[in-house]
């Protein structure tokens, strides 16, 4: 159990309960920029085609048009987190049906809409691919020719359209599979979904007097937005001011820049204030949804349920540009052997372009696909052998000491409990059953690990004249509730009420470095740069009562913000006093600062062969279980969750009541994920870009029983011992509904979504014969 | 997978949205059915006649009243926001797909989006900076803080709004009625348990 501290591991009320229950939260578009000038962009109507030409001219005469722009424009940058292959308006070439070909900027509404209707564009077709499998046929149309040419920030293993290739090997696999009494070779497919957070996407930029851009806008990181507009224009990152508003949700999807590069090219040609503000179409054909996946997975295995060998190829569609899809696809190759001891392994992952709009970063961040093939199969194993399906991962669950993928050691792992805890709790057992002539409930079970230590983050501490506190992190609060948490651990760390510290806003002029609000990192890596930072104000503030009262630091105690003198408690001096010390007498105001990275211990070259990742080290792995039971309709081939136990060991909770927020609302993604979620494309085309024919979770399709069990398996390296939670709840769901389904009907589902239809499907192959219910 | 045939799917799944959006029980709803457009696109525009396009309004708001000179075609929602300040009405979709812009009009909760300014002339409008009284939050409010039933927070004065309409009619709602009442509101950060869980909570108070 852990130790009881005071803030850390309470259930406070959030920073930001009051202004968000009462509306008076500043989202991006609640600060009237009444002066900006309205911003419109014209989407490519072709999926790929060169663009012959682009007239403006007739645009132009449009009364109220202020500014056009267009790709040739521009200046010859391309960005991109991994590779920079993406310029902000295309140029020369379109490789999307939705991708930005001009910017307008009027004095209305109407004037830009109708400019954007006189533009015209003169298209030649071009061959084009939407699926990754014709992508990766010889002769396929490149997306990128020039793709040898792009700057990298990894060594990347690339070829035709395959932007980039992940291999992680360890062991023999032949060996492995010679070793195994069974081998099981199967295939699954997963889906492109949408984010859908549901605050659109927009950005105000202005030039302002001394020349520098000032970005106003909506985003998990101002540092990755000031980035990329710096790489795609080609200006300094110190001309660029990124503010954030506010952030109406993420996950992912707001992690690389949305608008904010368009906005900027506009304000720049313009010289204007202008805004741009995606409408919900928009965004469903603009935005980046999870990759679609294909995976083929072999595993070999003893007849104990012992796993001798895997070898998994997935291949990842992302569209027309990387983005983090690299990232993606390399990370869903790290987490494909699962939180399994096998010793003989090889992974490829293949990230691959087409003409479809491109993919970015959705929770899960390549794990979701990865850890539904792997768990379903798991299960069709399990039954092969006549084992419980929790029992056959018990027997190869990895525990503290073990190593992952690549040979980093696992610090602190609580699977174990969490099966113990999810089964105990949901009723675990492997009897399915008819709860009506036409229903079938069943049960499923599925695993799941995922980092939470990853790259770097800075946090300034600051003590105010009157003792009070700045927070300063770039950690963007996109509704996870992050400024509360880190709020937590400055306050335990220096012995401060929470109401003494203001977490400031989110400004790239002021705000330390923070790759972003992503990969579940939040608490653990900016969390440890807070909790040095604070440490570090706590000894200054320490070191100043020592000079003043004239004492060795080592004398002295804090107590209720107040420095005294161990056994003489009158001598004392409180916070306030020494912030006012510190600013007009002696020592000069206090600023601390907490600076943090994961730089190892990293892959272990000897054991595993890796190549083509692009992160470097990863750690503080966290881990979850999940057992959901359904009830399948098998007329209408509807499915329904009736209840889930999740249990996820996120190191200590500095908020559980949050964190169960966090497991339940992941639940409800992957719920969606699972059962219904799919942006569909026809000819590279959105189909279905809104609310009605996309359909994500109500109220009434998440289950009333549900349980977030956490689980504390505290890591050394975590403040306070927590890891992290933002993307677990997602990541195994799918898989335990798939699992669960299947269990109901006898049959195996591949293909997510688990629609009505191949429900249906699935069923009318088993030849229309309902065999009993599985016994264990 | 990536090339889909959408057809039989989006029809489903429309389907069931709508069935989401308790639009086969009007009465049992506390949203308007008929702002629920069967198709996407904008709320029905009247045309756009030159010279005739500004109209004068009145609208009374949390008990106040507005007179304003706005286009005849401009949304509640877009009123409130732009012309009064009121910026807790939060614009998800404009198109009466996912709930943010709720507000409460004779007592019902309805689509900020989907009503004509002009339309609700002399009606009661409730939006979320009404709620508080003297200086204190809505019984629902402090249940919403209570149980954490927000993430991100971009849908939840609509769920409040909602919420509180249904509540004001119904005393000792079921679990399954709180659920029916709120089922036209998206939360995609997922904060249904906590929602319900404040909702329920709050009857008990009211
Ligand atoms: S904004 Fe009105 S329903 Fe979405
Ligand atoms: S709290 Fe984010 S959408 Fe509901």
């Amino acid at each position: 159990m852990p130790t009881p501290l005071a803030v850390v591991g309470t259930s406070v009320v959030k920073v930001d309960a009051a202004e968000k229950v009462s509306g008076r939260s500043r989202y991006f578009d609640d600060v009237p920029h009444r002066d900006a000038l309205v911003g419109k962009v014209l989407w490519s109507r072709q999926p790929h085609a060169r663009l012959v030409n682009i007239e403006r001219s007739r645009a132009l005469r449009v009364p109220g048009v202020k500014a056009i722009v267009i790709g040739a424009d521009l200046p010859d940058g391309l960005m991109g987190p991994f590779i920079k292959d993406e310029p902000i308006l295309a140029k020369g070439v379109t490789r999307f049906v939705g991708e930005p070909l001009a910017l307008v900027a009027a004095c209305s509404d109407e004037a830009a809409a109708e400019a954007l209707q006189l533009i015209e564009v003169e298209y030649e077709e071009l061959p084009a691919v939407f699926t990754a499998e014709d992508a990766l046929r010889p002769g396929a149309p490149l997306l990128h020719p020039d793709l040898a040419s792009y700057v990298k920030i990894y060594e990347a293993v690339q070829e035709g359209n395959v932007c980039s290739h992940t291999t992680f090997a360890e062991g023999d696999l032949d060996a492995g599979f010679a070793e195994a009494d069974e081998v099981f070779e199967d295939t699954f497919t997963t889906q492109r979904v949408h984010q859908t957070y549901l605050e659109r996407s927009g950005a105000v930029v202005e030039v302002d007097a001394g020349g520098r851009l000032v970005v106003w806008s909506n985003t998990q990181s101002v540092h990755l937005t000031q980035i990329r507009i710096a790489e795609a224009l080609l200006i300094p990152q110190s001309k660029i001011h990124v503010i954030n508003s506010r952030v109406g949700g993420g996950f992912g999807g707001r992690m690389e820049p949305t608008v904010q590069p368009m906005a900027a090219a506009l304000a720049l040609k313009c010289g204007k204030k202008v805004k741009l503000y995606l409408s919900r179409d928009e965004e469903f054909t603009f935005g980046k949804p999870r990759h679609s996946s294909r995976i083929d997975i072999k595993t070999g295995v003893k007849r104990d349920g012992r796993l001798t060998a895997k070898q998994v190829r997935l291949i990842y569609n992302t569209g027309a540009y990387a983005d983090d899809g690299p990232g993606i696809a390399g990370f869903g190759a790290m987490m494909a052997r699962g939180p399994y001891n096998i010793p003989h392994v090889r992974i490829d992952a293949y990230c691959v372009y087409t003409n479809l709009p491109k993919s970015g970063a959705f929770r899960g961040f390549g794990n979701p696909q990865a850890t539904f093939a792997s768990e379903s199969q798991l299960d069709l194993i399990a039954e092969r052998l006549r084992l419980d399906p929790i029992e056959l991962r018990l027997r190869n669950a990895v525990q503290t000491g073990d190593t992952a993928l690549g040979g980093q050691r696992y610090t602190s792992v609580g699977l174990r409990r969490c099966f113990e805890q999810a089964a105990a709790r949901a009723g675990w057992r492997r009897v399915s059953a008819s709860s009506s002539p036409t229903k079938r409930r069943g049960m499923g079970v599925a695993a799941m690990h995922h980092i939470s230590g990853l790259l770097s983050a800075g946090a300034f501490v600051k003590i105010n004249e009157d003792g009070t506190v700045g927070l300063v992190a770039g950690a963007v609060d996109i509704g996870q509730g992050c400024e509360t948490v880190l709020t937590q651990i400055a306050a335990e760390e220096l012995g401060v009420p929470m109401s003494d510290i203001h977490y400031a806003a989110i400004d790239s002029d002021t705000a330390p470095f923070n790759w972003g609000t992503a990969g579940s990192r939040t608490t653990f890596t900016v969390g440890n740069a807070v909790r040095l930072a604070a440490g570090d104000a706590r000894r200054q503030l320490l070191a100043l009562a020592a000079k003043t009262l004239e004492v060795s630091p080592d004398d002295l105690e804090t107590v209720d913000r107040t420095v005294r003198v161990k056994g003489s408690p009158q001598r004392a001096l409180s916070y306030r006093d020494l912030g006012a010390i510190s600013h007009w007498v002696s020592g000069g105001p206090i600023l601390a600062k907490g600076s943090f990275i994961v730089d190892g211990p990293g892959f272990d070259p000897k054991r595993a062969v890796l190549r083509g990742f692009p992160f470097g080290p990863l750690t503080a792995y966290i881990f979850g279980v999940h057992v959901v039971e359904v009830e399948v309709d098998v007329e209408t081939g509807e499915v329904k969750v009736l209840k889930a136990a999740a249990a996820h060991d996120v190191g200590r909770a500095i908020n559980p009541t949050v964190v169960e927020g966090q497991i339940e609302g992941g639940f409800a993604q992957g719920l969606g994920y699972a059962l219904f979620e799919e942006l569909c494309t026809e000819g590279g085309q959105t189909l279905n870009p809104s609310f009605i024919d996309y359909k994500i979770p109500s109220i009434l399709d998440v289950p009333e029983e549900m349980t977030a069990i956490i689980v504390e398996e505290e890591d050394p390296h975590g403040p306070f011992g927590a890891k992290g939670v933002g993307e677990p709840g997602l990541v195994a769901t799918a898989a335990a509904i798939a699992n669960a389904v299947s269990h109901a009907l006898g049959v195996r589902l591949r293909d997510l979504p688990l629609t009505p239809e191949r429900v249906l499907a699935a069923l009318e192959a088993k030849q229309g014969t309902l065999s009993p219910p599985r016994a264990p | 997978m990536a090339t889909t045939k959408g057809d039989e799917r989006l029809r489903m799944s429309r389907r069931s949205f709508l069935k989401g959006m308790g639009v086969g029980a009007a009465t049992s709803t506390a949203l308007a059915t008929g702002l629920v457009k069967p198709r996407a696109g904008k709320a029905a525009v009247p045309p756009l006649v030159e010279g005739l396009s500004y109209v004068p309004v009145e609208l009374k708001i949390n008990g106040r009243r507005y007179a304003l000179t706005i286009e005849a075609r401009r949304t509640l929602a877009d009123v409130l926001r732009t012309e009064l300040n009121l910026t807790g009405t939060k614009i998800g979709c404009d198109r009466a797909e996912c709930g943010a812009c709720t507000v409460i009009v004779d007592g019902r909760a309805m689509y900020g989006c989907s009503l004509l300014a002009v339309n609700v002339q002399g009606r009661e409008i409730e939006t979320i900076e009404g709620l508080a009284k003297n200086g204190r939050l809505h019984p629902l409010q402090e249940a919403f803080i209570e149980y954490d039933a927000y993430q991100c927070g971009f849908c939840t004065p609509g769920q409040i709004l909602a919420g509180k309409a249904f509540l004001d009619k119904k005393k000792s709602p079921t679990l399954a009625e709180v659920k029916q009442a709120l089922s036209g509101n998206i939360c995609r950060c997922g904060a249904y348990h906590h929602i319900f869980e404040a909702v329920l909570a709050a009857a008990k108070k009211l």
